[in-house]
């Protein structure tokens, strides 16, 4: 699924500079502890987070995801969107809750990791 | 090649730029993504704990044709049972921790599985040393 497809679902902005629509991800994986998420191994991946901090996107940097999506519109510091930019990483931020974007792309096609 | 990077305690701000940089190390040394994904993992997580736990910490990196050895030295109130603090789920983690996202008890056991070979030591009251190595094979 492109990442346009993503947004368009989920109500979603994308915070991060021009170029990242077009991506394709096949899997997501939600979480909101980072400890998690550094457990697993990631391909074409989204990460759903609730967690809005650095750390997030240092996170997915590590694990080598090219998307996530920050829930419930919480506040993104520039900081995390210019860490992402730096790490060609696509920064999403919508409205809905973690729950509501995990089931809207579940059945849209998005596979689980695990 | 030798690296070597500090780690302020507490500051979660800077935690994970010394990874970064090794990873892009890493990369321009045409390492493959599965052998730099467990060192950066592993290292990261190092990280984390120094800023999570200790006063401040420091990384010495060195890459060889055969190995990258990572040691991360901290200054810190140390692990008093290394047995225990290497079980999943055992933690010792403030509350500011846990809502930045970590202190579930799973850092350590991460590294370990991250590592070709993985020591730890530390002396209670004054820090925790760790190393952490990956061979290198073609």
């Amino acid at each position: 699924m492109k990442v346009k497809e993503i947004a368009e679902r989920t109500g979603a902005r994308m915070l991060t500079g021009n170029g990242g629509s077009s991506r394709e991800v096949r899997f997501a994986f939600s979480s909101d502890l980072m400890s998690d998420v550094l457990t697993r191994d990631y391909e074409d991946a989204v990460l759903i987070t609730g967690l809005s901090n650095l750390q997030a996107i240092r996170t997915a940097e590590m694990s080598d995801i090219g998307v996530v999506i920050i829930a419930r519109n919480k506040e993104v510091g520039r900081e995390m969107v210019a860490l992402a930019e730096r790490n060609e990483i696509v920064l999403l931020k919508s409205p809905l809750s973690l729950f509501r974007i995990s089931g809207v792309l579940y059945e849209a096609g998005l596979k689980p990791l695990f | 090649m030798e690296l070597s990077y500090d780690i302020g305690g507490g500051d979660f701000v800077n935690a994970g730029r010394a990874s970064s940089a090794v990873k892009g190390i890493l990369k321009q040394l045409n390492i493959s993504a599965v052998l730099i994904k467990r060192v950066v993992i592993a290292l990261y997580e190092a990280e984390v704990n120094v800023a999570a736990h200790a006063s401040a910490g420091k990384i010495s990196v060195s890459i060889t044709k055969d190995v990258i050895r990572i040691n991360i030295r901290d200054k810190g109130p140390g692990i008093a049972d290394i047995e225990l603090a290497m079980q999943e789920g055992y933690s010792t983690a403030s509350k500011e921790v846990r809502e930045m996202g970590f202190g579930a008890g799973m850092g350590l056991p991460n590294i370990r599985k991250n590592s070709d070979t993985f020591n730890i030591s530390s002396t209670p009251g004054e820090g925790t040393e760790l190393e952490i190595i990956n061979r290198l094979s073609n």
